[in-house]
């Protein structure tokens, strides 16, 4: 599992790996029943407080991302696939929001939008 | 990482005022730190973090006020504080005649908790040669020297003063990887004060800004992170002076738009812009920097704030 922090965007730390982790499972990089590196690994590894990976970890289980097996260990959860769509297009909608608000500050409208995606997919 | 052990509270400084002749060096600092977290403080050079670190080791008699570190006095009880606390320097000051092994055997005495497998561990990951004398190690090597004998006897308080200051990446990343570690064990602690604030944000559970001796701000990362936000405010009409709005640290702008760093639960912050006669057209989050600037910068909208 490949988590990549960046400064950037001020998205805090537990956010950014939750985020990763959720799109690493929506594009099928992460499989139902793969397990997490233990939070002191990848605390390690990514050289931060051990308490944000907990955290993180947290909200991925409330989410029902991940599944905590007993003591063992974090495991993608089984009932992945209804949420990794849910997910797919929650990662879009960010997208599509940002382009509308870009739109409205150029003034244009949405149906012009519309029309420019329907182009730009027959381009593609 | 949860609170183990006797007391949750590790470090515990109240009402405690320093003055060197004319100057406020610490002004009624309140101050716990609970046990198995990283606490950190920062500030501009001069404002007292490294009095504050030394009246935690008792190596300042308090004047005014309390300290207590594992609920003794670290001044009346060196022996039993300070054998439970790791310290690092700035200016790691280690015999500089002393080859590493020496130095090994040397710190080794003083504490019954040594771990020889440790010791010998840190020394081959930080590629420390045994027979290499310490005056004629790099600056980044006398750091890593420094750091192993403040981690091999496991103390359950590391404290590290400005432990980044003027090294190489490689070493800041040693170091940093350390405070990591230590807190991985459950119940250890760690005090550091650093001016790299992306550091601390890496690192930090609790954060303390510390600005001419006065602590301005002491919280939760977790909560500064959340509680501050950039807005860029669009007015009507164009404005020379900026807005005064509750919430709102430090203002940049002119004419139509001003920006400020604001402070507060979120929606009071919107209610107040609307208010105003203004719309909010840009909002981010901050990361501790921005914080940072916006509290020192300006003490006078500081107060106006709380």
């Amino acid at each position: 599992m490949q988590i990549h922090l960046t400064h950037q965007d001020r998205v805090p730390t537990y956010l950014q790996i939750v985020n990763q982790v959720k799109y690493l499972v929506a594009s099928g990089r992460l499989k139902a029943g793969e397990e997490l590196p233990p939070i002191r690994a990848l605390a390690e590894q990514l050289v931060i407080n051990p308490n944000t990976v907990a955290r993180a970890y947290r909200e991925l289980e409330t989410a029902g991302v991940v599944a905590k097996r007993s003591t063992t260990g974090t495991y993608v959860s089984d009932a992945g696939s209804p949420l990794a769509r849910r997910e797919r297009l929650k990662l879009l909608t960010e997208r599509i929001d940002a382009l509308l608000v870009e739109a409205r500050q150029l003034n244009v409208g949405t149906d012009e939008i519309i029309d420019l995606l329907r182009q730009r997919d027959k381009s593609l | 990482m949860i609170a183990t052990g006797s007391s949750p509270i590790v470090i515990d400084m109240q009402g405690v005022t320093r003055r060197f002749g004319a100057t406020i060096a610490l002004n009624n600092i309140c101050l716990s730190v609970p046990r198995g977290c990283v606490f950190g403080l920062v500030g501009v050079n001069g404002s007292g973090k490294t009095t504050l670190i030394k009246h935690v080791l008792g190596l300042l008699r308090t004047e005014t006020g309390s300290v207590r570190v594992f609920e003794r006095d670290p001044v009346a009880d060196p022996v039993n504080v300070l054998s439970r606390i790791g310290y690092l320097s700035e200016e790691n000051d280690l015999p500089a005649w002393m080859t590493v092994a020496e130095l090994i055997r040397y710190t080794r005495a003083f504490y019954p908790g040594w771990r020889d497998d440790y010791a010998e561990e840190l020394r081959q990951s930080f590629g420390l040669e045994a027979g290499a004398r310490i005056g004629t190690l790099s600056k980044g090597q006398q750091a890593r020297a420094g750091l192993l004998v403040a981690l091999a006897y496991r103390p359950e308080l590391l404290v590290l003063d400005e432990p980044s200051s003027g090294l190489d990446p490689l070493v800041r990343r040693d170091i940093l990887g350390a405070i990591v570690r230590i807190i991985a064990d459950e119940g250890r602690t760690v005090l550091f004060s650093s001016h790299l604030l992306d550091e601390m944000e890496r690192v930090a559970d609790y954060v303390a800004m510390i600005d001419k001796g006065r602590i301005v701000l002491s919280a939760a990362m977790n909560d500064i992170q959340a509680s501050h936000r950039r807005l860029t405010l669009r007015f009507e009409q164009a404005r020379s002076q900026p807005p005064a709005l509750a919430g709102a640290l430090a203002w940049e702008g002119a004419g139509h738009e001003w920006t400020a760093v604001c402070h507060g639960p979120i929606d009071e912050v919107r209610a107040a812009v609307s208010a105003s006669g203004a719309r909010i057209v840009e909002e981010h989050g901050v990361g501790l920097d921005a914080v940072f600037v916006a509290r020192m910068s300006r003490p006078s909208a500081m107060a106006q704030a709380e």
